[in-house]
């Protein structure tokens, strides 16, 4: 009778404290995710704006006009206004 | 627990001294609680005042993004880029006068405006001190040290389309709502849901901690227009040039494909920098192709033209006298550039003579010519869904008689919008099928009506081979031809009404034209107003700009060329200069 008791008030014991053990590692895992998930945020916030300011920046290199000044000053290029036409060979 | 146990305990009764204890100490608990709240609520209310003010419970709103305006190739017409907006708690930041001086020189502030402005609003718990700064400046400011100085992310709005596509895409204001163009029509659609988080805060305004209470924002959905950056791009440089040689006031250019009814380039000059919103000169903002009407002219003769043939009254072989140049109608001459002799329809359009579309629309009537303009879609609006796009004017037939029947046959006495005429000749290039015009990729089939057959496709074939001569010396636009290219299109000088009537120095040289003549691929509008140079013929004003614009645009959609021929040689053929 006794023993059976004083094996039960262990076990439950010990369940407690293992539970209570569990509580504190769940308390310290959900901070730790916590502060990585506010890691991430600010770092995709990060990532978000230098993907604006890229995008920004490559629709003001590949601006059309700037292109084609680019392409009569620096390169010497023209537009092809005569052509010379040549049969296709079969 | 076991019964027979305590059964057999005996029972004592507690000694009396020890229920006296109990009620002895909590009176002596009750006492100190009672003094110590009359201590808090009456001697000392600073103490809980100052502590209240240390945390308020906030809930601050987490701004979403708006969603972007991009092109039909994906490039971005309007793309919105986080900044740093600064604002402060005015109370707190005049505590350390020290700093004052440092942070208004990185806020382009003098000391002096800094320190009154935060006098002026001592009293208030939020004041913006600069709004949507670059993240890089926005840190120098933090870099001071400032105390109650913070900052707070915001989106602005990029224009990298420029000058191009700024009346197309409209604007938004600073808190980021539509204002004109596209922005305005497509708000719901461009607009993002703001998220929130509860934080509590202390006195100066720095979030002490942040609860786990967090609504992410909704971003706004992106837009893709039909329209094509490098198309809009070229359709504004030469326009703008065309305006500019020609000293003229304003000037409009379309493009659409016309087996879709899709834009690809709407421009409208003088426009404005769209990334500069401090001085926006007036009459920049309105997009002319939505809002502006004009009366036809010339450029309705081939609409007139298709419905004749469509109708059997004409063939292509009929002939009209053309009375000299001179023919009376009532108490209206109508008048040619000079005198034609004979016409066939060819001809008439070729040479844009009035008398000859005067003619053939006295033997349709008005119902019939009414209801081309009106099957043609004019007086009705083009489908873009575009803010404050105007229906123009086309009066009822009951009221036209003789003399209005034959001015509404050479396309007066009838106001109508660019997009309108642009649709109209889409229906032509595209075997006589109307459709709506469109200006956004998505939801392509929903909301957009079925092609109307308004000709047959017989007839719509006819009139572009009747077009076929005037862009060649022999017509009036001689200047629209494109080399290796077959193009067909019309003319259109239009005398502007000015109060009463028409000013006979005030005028809009249009050129509505389309290429490979067979199968268009495009079809383009050039309209330029008011040339002040000298010139004012759409032979001669639009037709080159239309010209430079299609030779490109068919090179950059590599259109296979329908007229190899004129490649080689040199296509530059001295036109004839006249409507």
């Amino acid at each position: 009778m006794t023993g059976r008791r004083a094996v039960l008030l262990t076990v439950l014991g010990g369940v407690a404290l293992a539970s209570s053990v569990a509580v504190i590692e769940a308390k310290h895992q959900s901070r730790e995710l916590q502060s990585e998930l506010q890691v991430l945020r600010v770092e995709r916030d990060r990532l978000r704006t230098e993907w604006s300011q890229l995008q920004l920046e490559e629709s003001a290199w590949a601006n059309p006009d700037r292109v084609a000044r680019m392409a009569r000053e620096q390169l010497d290029m023209q537009v092809p206004r005569h052509f010379e036409l040549i049969e296709a060979q079969p | 627990m076991n019964r027979s146990r305590r059964r057999n305990h005996k029972l004592e009764p507690p000694p009396a001294w020890r229920a006296r204890a109990m009620l002895g100490l909590f009176g002596v608990f009750a006492v100190m609680l009672g003094a110590r709240a009359f201590e808090l609520q009456v001697l000392d209310q600073e103490f809980l005042n100052e502590e209240g003010a240390k945390r308020h419970l906030r809930t601050m709103e987490v701004p979403a993004v708006r969603g972007a305006i991009r092109d039909r190739r994906g490039a971005p017409l309007a793309l919105s880029a986080p900044t740093e907006s600064v604002w402060a708690v005015p109370a707190a930041l005049l505590e350390d006068p020290g700093r004052l001086s440092a942070l208004a020189s990185e806020l382009d502030y003098s000391t002096a405006e800094l320190r009154d402005r935060l006098e002026n609003y001592r009293e208030r718990q939020f004041l913006y001190l600069q709004r949507q700064l670059s993240p890089a400046h926005a840190q120098r400011v933090m870099a001071v040290g400032a105390p109650g100085v913070f900052l707070q992310r915001e989106y602005r709005r990029y224009y990298p389309g420029g000058e191009s596509t700024a009346q197309l895409v409209g604007l938004t204001d600073i808190d980021g709502r539509g204002q004109e163009g596209i922005e305005l029509a497509l708000d719901d659609e461009l607009d993002g849901t703001p998220g929130s988080r509860r934080v509590i805060k202390d006195r100066v305004g720095r979030v002490v901690e942040d609860l786990a209470e967090f609504t992410p924002p909704d971003p706004g959905g992106d837009v893709r227009l039909t329209v094509d950056l490098r198309l809009q791009a070229l359709a504004y440089r030469e326009l703008k040039a065309a305006v500019l040689e020609h000293q003229a006031s304003a000037g409009v250019a379309l493009m659409a494909d016309p087996e879709t009814g899709e834009i690809l380039a709407m421009v409208s000059f003088p426009s404005f920098n769209p990334n500069s919103r401090d001085s926006i000169p007036t009459g920049t903002l309105r997009h002319r192709a939505v809002t502006d009407t004009f009366e036809p002219g010339s450029t309705f003769k081939p609409l007139l033209i298709s419905r004749a043939l469509d109708a059997g009254a004409f063939t292509r072989d009929s002939v009209i006298d053309t009375e000299g140049g001179r023919f009376r109608v009532g108490r209206l001459t109508v008048r040619d550039f000079r005198d034609y002799g004979d016409v066939d329809l060819r001809r008439l359009l070729t040479k844009s003579s009035n008398v000859g579309a005067a003619k053939v629309g006295l033997k349709l009537g008005p119902e019939r010519l009414w209801q081309v303009y009106n099957d043609y879609g004019f007086g009705s609006i083009s489908g873009i869904r575009f803010p404050g796009e105007r229906y123009g004017v086309l009066r009822n037939f009951a009221r036209w008689d003789d003399v209005t029947t034959a001015t509404a046959a050479y396309g007066y006495g009838v106001s109508v919008t660019a997009l309108q005429l642009i649709r109209a000749y889409a229906a032509l290039a595209d075997d006589g099928r109307l459709r709506d015009l469109r200006l956004t990729l998505a939801n392509q089939d929903d909301w957009q009506a079925a092609p109307r057959q308004v000709i047959s496709a017989d007839a719509a074939a006819k009139v572009r081979d009747l077009l076929g001569d005037v862009v060649s010396a022999e017509g009036t636009a001689g200047r629209a031809a494109v080399p290796g290219y077959r193009v067909v299109g019309k003319t259109g000088t239009v005398r502007k009404v000015e109060g009463a009537g028409y000013d006979a120095a005030s005028h809009q040289s249009l050129f509505v034209g389309m290429a490979p003549a067979d199968d268009p691929a495009l079809v383009t509008l050039v309209m330029v107003d008011e040339p002040g140079s000298g010139d004012y013929y759409g032979g001669l004003v639009a037709a080159p700009a239309f010209s430079n614009i299609m030779r490109e645009a068919l090179r950059i959609l590599r259109v296979p060329p329908d007229n190899p021929a004129t490649l080689t040689a040199d296509a530059a053929a001295e036109p004839e200069s006249k409507s």
